[in-house]
């Protein structure tokens, strides 16, 4: 027998077996999870865009379907990758335990953690972009800058991926879940610019909204959409990357405690 | 060059040590028995062998390779049996395998005849496409056994393999171990079935609270912590005290049964003869009682 060679940090191998387990699975409930995932914001974008639009015409100068349109494409990317990682990272070391499995084969908690938000980054990125293709059904223009952002949803999700991990690998309950939604993710939701203007909100809100990811990732769309301000794209972009980074450590410190005993 | 080395091992959750000072070893080609009743800390040191825990003290070699640092290539070696099934319910079976033949880097030429030789182990070629919530207890622990087994392993890491299967599929698991290990791969099984132990085991480590009390093979312990014969009363409680005291008092070791007492090393004790056995020891040296 030969030595077996030294095995290194993120190695591909790894992440493909996980990936792989992921997908396999997706293969048999992607029709539940591709409706929720575009029928949920497709219904506020409806909501909205038309119960609002009666009212209101314009927004910050834009269409108020074209601002509702782009702006849910940040809550598509939230609900299809958030949640999918607080509620699947907890029921798969906690009650079904595959992380355990896992685990037990040439695979770390770093590749693990990865492979899973990396795959819930290219769902997001997917399912990121259903609000706008309905919303361009509803009268918004096509453009080119829409190409990219499949990849801007990409980034973000895989923050918020690495955001639910970090959370489910914390709690002890899954209810303890009820608060971060309530108390983190809808205010979050509502101070992002996605149905209003955050300037007309008062200051200390402004304030929370400019360190909230989403509301860079609804700037960020919009801009790709209707026309990139390269200066203020480049910090949103800037705040986006951070924001995944210090997640994506994050949630391998804290599975590492949750798994490793 | 054992397959498996444990040396001084110590492993702490908060007050309580679960395992306690280990000395282990798995010689190349055999199969070694952890013996010990619930809570003697074999999922632990099982646990400790795949880094999924890491020693407080102590230090571990697989195949040569010292954990954790390298950890992850001893993984790729080995193949693991968990106490507690964690299959994916919702995949079927064909797809299980073929997950793990992912997770432990079968070469991709290699993966179908892989899965294939994984389906006739467990003996669920036909239920290929079942989805697993679907199987009975027995077949799923064939498959969580087979599933172990995709990459051919130097050395497998049993979790007590046949805890709450009935007579006969324990039987065909037995076999199936018994062949592995005639194929030359090492074995470290946990269980606390004397039957398996004795069964299976080339040696047996008797484990309590931790500690290793007791390690040989089933032969030599049971001669030398129970002698070759054993004299066993029957009786009503208060007679079976009795008995129990007087031989405690003449120096002789006893193990209480629900109806009756055995008196151990009993050369010269008077009574009905039985031959000593595996149980005896471990009645002797956990203090537990067998149900
Ligand atoms: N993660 C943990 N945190 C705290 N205590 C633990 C943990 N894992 C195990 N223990 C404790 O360590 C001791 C040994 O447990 P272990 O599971 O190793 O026993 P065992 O020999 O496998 O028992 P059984 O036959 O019941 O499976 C027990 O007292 C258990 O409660
Ligand atoms: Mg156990």
């Amino acid at each position: 027998m030969s030595a077996p060679k030294r095995l290194g940090r993120l190695e591909r191998p790894a992440l493909m077996g996980v990936l792989v387990r992921e997908i396999i699975n997706f293969a048999s409930f992607w029709r539940s999870s591709t409706f929720s995932a575009t029928v949920e914001p497709t219904v506020y974008l409806l909501a909205f865009g038309f119960g609002f639009g009666s009212l209101v015409s314009t927004v910050g100068g834009y269409d108020y379907v074209e601002y509702v349109g782009t702006g849910t494409v940040a809550t598509a990317v939230l609900f299809s990758s958030a949640f999918p990682a607080m509620f699947g990272t907890f029921v798969k070391y906690k009650f079904q335990r595959t992380y355990d499995a896992i685990l037990a084969a040439p695979v770390d908690t770093e590749e693990l953690v990865t492979a899973e938000v990396l795959w819930l980054s290219v769902r997001a990125g997917t399912y990121g972009c259903a609000p706008m293709l309905v919303a361009i059904v509803f009268g918004l223009d096509p453009s080119w800058g829409m190409l990219l952002v499949p990849f801007i949803a990409m980034i973000a999700g895989f923050g918020w991926a690495c955001f639910g991990t970090t959370i489910s690998a914390i709690v002890n309950s899954i209810d303890n879940f009820n608060y971060i939604t309530s108390a983190v993710l809808t205010p979050l939701f509502l101070v992002a610019g996605t149905f209003f203007p955050i300037d007309g909100l008062p200051q200390w809100a402004q304030v929370i909204a400019q360190i909230n990811p989403l509301y860079h990732l609804v700037e960020l769309v919009r801009h790709a959409v209707f026309g990139f301000e390269p200066g203020a794209d480049l910090i949103h972009l800037g705040v986006l990357v951070f924001f995944a980074l210090l997640m994506w450590r994050l949630a391998i410190h804290f599975m590492e405690k949750r798994l490793i005993a | 060059m054992p397959a498996l080395r444990l040396r001084g091992v110590v492993k702490r959750f908060g007050n309580l040590t679960a395992v306690d000072h280990l000395d282990l070893e798995v010689p190349e080609g055999t199969c070694v028995g952890l013996l010990g009743p619930n809570g003697a800390g074999k999922s632990t040191t099982m646990r400790l062998l795949t880094a999924q825990a890491i020693p407080d003290e102590g230090e571990i070699e697989i195949l040569g390779l010292p954990l954790p640092q390298r950890s992850k290539e001893a993984r790729a070696l080995c193949g693991v049996v968990p106490q507690l099934d964690n299959l994916d319910v919702t995949l079927t079976v064909e797809e299980n395998l073929r997950v793990f033949a992912y997770l432990y880097r079968v070469p991709r030429n290699d993966r179908k005849a892989a899965v294939e030789r994984a389906l006739q182990i467990a003996n669920l070629t036909d239920r290929a496409d079942t989805k697993v919530d679907k199987l009975s207890g027995g077949m799923r622990r064939r498959l969580l056994i087979a599933r172990g087994l995709v990459h051919q392993p130097q050395l497998i890491l049993l979790d007590e393999p046949t805890v709450g299967l009935d007579p006969q599929v324990r039987q065909e698991l037995w076999a199936l171990i018994d062949r592995l290990r005639s194929e030359g791969v090492s074995i470290l099984m946990s269980t606390h079935y004397i039957e398996e132990a004795e069964r299976l085991a080339d040696t047996v480590t008797i484990m309590s609270h931790g500690q290793a009390v007791a390690t040989g093979t089933p032969r030599d312990l049971i001669t030398e912590h129970a002698g070759h014969e054993a004299v066993e009363v029957y009786g009503p409680p208060a007679k079976l005290h009795e008995v129990e005291q007087e031989a405690k008092a003449a120096g002789y070791a006893t193990r209480r049964t629900g109806t009756s007492i055995s008196i151990l090393n009993a050369n010269g004790y008077e009574g009905e003869r039985r031959p000593t056995n595996l149980e005896d020891v471990f009645v002797l040296l956990t203090g537990e009682e067998i149900a």
